[in-house]
């Protein structure tokens, strides 16, 4: 028995513990937010956070994630209302959308350690997301969307 | 043939007319979309309920290409009321949707539903009006249509259209009606955002890989590494041993593992020890194909498409004269979600959920598959987690439904991203002779093209006719058609493969275009811009060589043979003045211009060169598209198809060994990234021209504008793709 906070809410699940945490989470848990993309780490589809780290959920095993607190884009914030999901609506950033939540999970844990990033933070934290359909350039514009948004409110 | 395609055609003008479904007679089945509401059908795409939702049945499926958006858009429009209203939901498999085949692909979704989808929505506020009218007893005159609801300003008596609605599907329906010209679109035109931006932005849009349903497995299948092969062996134990591991068994494709999640599935897979026998004869090699192409080029004279003038003559009185070998390289769609399918065996009707262009052909495919009819299969479309020609080809689901005829339960088969580029319908690799001349006044006199291509076509002419006719004849349509799949593609030739090559616009006296068909033997079908994707290179290419020979600018050696193409200068001067061409800065730009989809784009690519590493650092895009139905929404599309088409041109390529693909994942597979991806600028020429696709047009010009920009920056011209540097320029 595996036991972990999963969005907050703990879970515990019965599994073979080198199930990688993407597996457990979308077919054992029925959160299918986060994606298969490569299974490799190439992609970044499968982000989520592991104690607020961005780890690729395809190569973790969900053994590493016991007495952890892991967090999806179910999870990201409890309306679906974090700036980055604001600023990606506002810029409609998605095309297919099947790479955003893994992109939006790694543009938070960017924002979480660098309230205003550059171009070259944005680059650095985000290559290891692909978009298929390229979406690059409204992707790097809702950061800075986002980043500005926070600060608003935060100031406010 | 013909017989079919106006079949086709006939069926697909009455639901363009509207006169198909009214009222309650919908052959479509709205309910589980409204919940306990009652529906009031006024086609097969519009549905009002009495408790006031919009619900809008999209029989173009949402790839990222924004169909849902620009859907909303146009029947809003004429409804009179506002898009983020209207709920978009994907159409199921309907025989009501058939024009000839329930598909999406092309760039047609905007262009062929812009007049249809403002007809139904006019159509539809007529019928709630005269509803109006009837229950107050005031003429129809007297009564507007505004923001969702019916208002007779001089009672001041007002209806939402959901109270109306029952009473109004029950109203004849207007034989014709009244669209508004562009003076007066409140919505059309407009920049809002997307209507599919939320849900996928919170993690919350299914996809066909997300679909979940009690029992459920999830299949993969172990394949033989060449089409083709056969199973000989395996042995399930050690994967049955496994816990969660529910079955192991043959099908025709290979050997399906069938698990209770998937990294149980594949860790099954990977203890078959499962022997295969090979197919027999040539195996597909790149290197072969290669000399292959070069031979047919030196060799072959080819099939002529167009011969204007006398090539040859020219050629041989021309001054300068150019003769050159242009290559191209296979490519995977790569969609970011690998192929999967999920079928579901009832009592008497299966439900199969799947993103797919063409939910028809996976009806037909299914049906046929599992011995049912077309209307015993529920075909629930989900999200593309992208297409881009990929999810067109219904071999998933034809592998899923024989799965699930084993299994006789549940399943959903998935696709590592492995077998997705190991299984792929392939862009073909092609090979382009081209001869061209210039005169002494630097005016070109001849162009002869001669491309080597395969047919596109194969592979979809031995399915499509099962989904086109009606159900009782499918055994002997698809008979027909698998003849058809064999002598078909000889007698068309490259249809498909010589787009853009045959209709290049240059005014040039002379001009020669001819094709030799080769068949590779593997796998390959439409790839984001299909013919277009490799011609664009190599027209847009040639031409600003001949520019260069003859010693001009080659933004107006262009303009001065595009005299005749108005649509053409018009995105000419525009990226000509955005991307600041020509000023003394710009030394590392270049240009290209092309036609496709009935959209004309000119893309201006500026570059920088370290070593051997081609940086695209900014792209700037003019696009004539008629109409832009959303604005920011084009913009996004071009966007897409530069990066795309980019991948390609710089990144990536799939080669052939022994049969077999060599590369394997995104490691040897590599996409443009983040800090990779140039700056694009699109600027869009106004127009109220009908639209024109979006969804494509961004990708074939973008390899020559790079590999132009390239040569004025180093003087190296690239004729193969993807573009690389001699190193040893460096
Ligand atoms: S699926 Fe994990 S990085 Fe691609
Ligand atoms: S939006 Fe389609 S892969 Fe990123």
């Amino acid at each position: 028995m595996i036991e972990f906070t999963l969005n907050g809410e703990p879970r515990a699940i019965e599994i073979e513990p080198e199930t990688p945490l993407l597996w457990a989470i979308r077919d054992e848990l029925g959160l299918t937010g986060t994606k298969f993309g490569c299974g490799i780490g190439q992609c970044g589809a499968c982000t989520i956070h592991l104690d607020g780290e961005p780890v690729r959920g395809c190569l973790t095993p969900v053994s590493a994630a016991a007495g952890r607190a892991v967090t999806t884009i179910e999870g990201l914030d409890p309306d679906g209302e974090h700036p980055l999901q604001r600023a990606w609506i506002e810029l409609s950033v998605p095309q297919c959308g099947y790479c955003q939540s893994g992109q939006i999970m790694s543009a938070a844990a960017l924002l979480s350690g660098n309230a205003a990033p550059s171009d070259a933070d944005i680059d650095d934290a985000m290559n290891g997301n692909i978009c298929r359909c390229g979406s690059y350039g409204r992707i790097r514009a809702a950061i800075h969307r986002a980043a500005a948004l926070r600060e608003e409110e935060g100031s406010a | 043939m013909t017989a079919l395609t106006r079949r086709g055609f006939l069926q697909g003008t009455a639901v363009a007319a509207g006169g198909l479904v009214v009222g309650c007679a919908s052959p479509l089945p709205p309910a589980p979309l409204a919940g306990k509401a009652q529906v009031s059908s006024f086609d097969a795409w519009l549905h009002i309920t009495n408790d006031d939702r919009i619900l809008l049945y999209a029989d173009k499926v949402e790839m990222g290409q924004g169909t849902f958006t620009v859907f909303a858009t146009l029947v809003a429009e004429e409804l009179e009321v506002d898009p983020q209203r209207i709920e978009v939901r994907h159409a199921p498999a309907n025989d009501a949707f058939k024009q000839p085949i329930q598909s999406t692909g092309g760039s047609a979704s905007a262009a062929g539903r812009f007049i249809p989808l403002r007809e139904s929505g006019a159509r539809a506020r007529e019928m709630l009006l005269a509803a109006a009218a009837e229950r107050w007893d005031v003429d129809v005159e007297a009564l507007r249509a505004e923001d969702g609801a019916v208002l007779h300003d001089a009672t001041r008596r007002r209806a939402r259209y959901g109270e109306l609605a029952e009473d109004a599907a029950r109203q004849k329906v207007p034989r014709e009606v009244a669209l508004k010209s562009p003076e007066e679109f409140r919505w059309i035109g407009g920049e809002f955002p997307r209507v599919d931006a939320a849900v996928k932005a919170r993690g919350q849009a299914t996809y066909g890989i997300d679909a979940r349903v009690p029992g459920l497995l999830t299949a993969v299948v172990v394949r033989p590494p060449l089409r083709g092969g056969r199973v000989i062996s395996f042995d399930a134990t050690a994967a049955t041993a496994l816990p969660g591991v529910e079955a192991v068994f043959e099908v025709p494709t290979g050997v399906a593992v069938l698990a209770t999640n998937y990294w149980r599935a594949r860790k099954g897979a990977a203890l078959l020890a499962a022997k295969f026998e090979l197919p027999e004869g040539r195996r597909y090699d790149s290197a072969a194909m290669r000399a292959e192409h070069e031979r047919l080029l030196r060799e072959e004279d080819g099939n002529e498409l167009r011969h204007d003038g006398d090539v040859g003559e020219a050629l041989e009185l021309a001054p300068v004269t150019l003769d050159v070998e242009y290559h191209t390289t296979h490519q995977a769609h790569a969609t970011m979600e690998p192929m999967n399918c999920t079928v579901v065996p009832g009592e008497d009707h299966v439900d199969v959920y799947i993103g797919t262009q063409t939910p028809g052909i996976v009806q037909d495919v299914v049906a046929d598959i599992l011995g049912l009819s077309r209307s015993q299969v529920a075909v629930h479309t989900e999200f593309l987690g992208g297409g881009f020609g990929r999810r067109f080809f219904p071999d998933v689901p034809a592998e899923a439904a024989e799965v699930a005829k084993r299994a006789g339960a549940p399943i959903k088969l998935v696709y590592s991203r492995e077998d997705d580029i190991a299984n792929d319908f392939y862009r073909p690799a092609t090979a382009h002779r081209l001869r061209g001349a210039v005169d002494a006044d630097g005016h070109p006199t001849a162009w002869h093209h001669h491309l080597v291509a395969p047919s596109l076509i194969k592979y979809m002419v031995s399915r499509m006719g099962g989904a086109m006719g009606p159900e009782w004849l499918r055994g002997t349509l698809n008979a027909l058609a698998g003849a058809a799949g064999s002598v078909l593609p000889g007698m068309l030739g490259p249809v498909l493969s010589h787009e853009g090559a045959q209709d290049q616009p240059y005014a040039i006296e002379n001009v020669r275009v001819a094709s030799t068909l080769w068949d590779p033997d593997i796998h390959v079908g439409i790839w984001r811009s299909v013919g277009h994707s490799n011609n664009g290179f190599v027209v847009e290419s040639f031409i600003d060589e001949l520019a260069h020979a003859a010693g001009a600018d080659p933004a107006s050696f262009r303009r001065g043979l595009l005299a005749e193409h108005p649509r053409h200068l018009a995105v000419l001067d525009l990226v000509v003045e955005k991307s600041g061409w020509g000023t003394s800065r710009k030394q590392n730009q270049g240009i290209a211009i092309y036609e496709s989809f009935g959209t004309v784009m000119a893309e201006v690519a500026e570059v920088s060169v370290r070593g051997d590493e081609i940086r695209v650092e900014k792209v700037t895009c003019a696009v004539h598209c008629g109409t832009a139905v959303n604005p920011n929404l084009v913009r996004a599309q071009i966007e897409s198809g530069v990066i795309y088409g980019l991948t390609a041109a710089i990144k990536s390529q799939i080669t052939f060994r022994d049969g077999m693909p060599v590369e394997s994942n995104f490691h040897d597979y590599p996409m443009l990234r983040m800090n990779e991806a140039p700056q694009i600028e699109v600027h869009i020429v106004p127009s109220n021209d009908p639209p024109t696709g979006v969804g494509e047009p961004g990708t074939p010009p973008i390899a020559a504008a790079v590999a132009n920009a390239v040569f004025a920056t180093t003087g190296q011209r690239l004729r193969e793709l993807p573009l690389r540097l001699a190193t040893t320029d460096a």
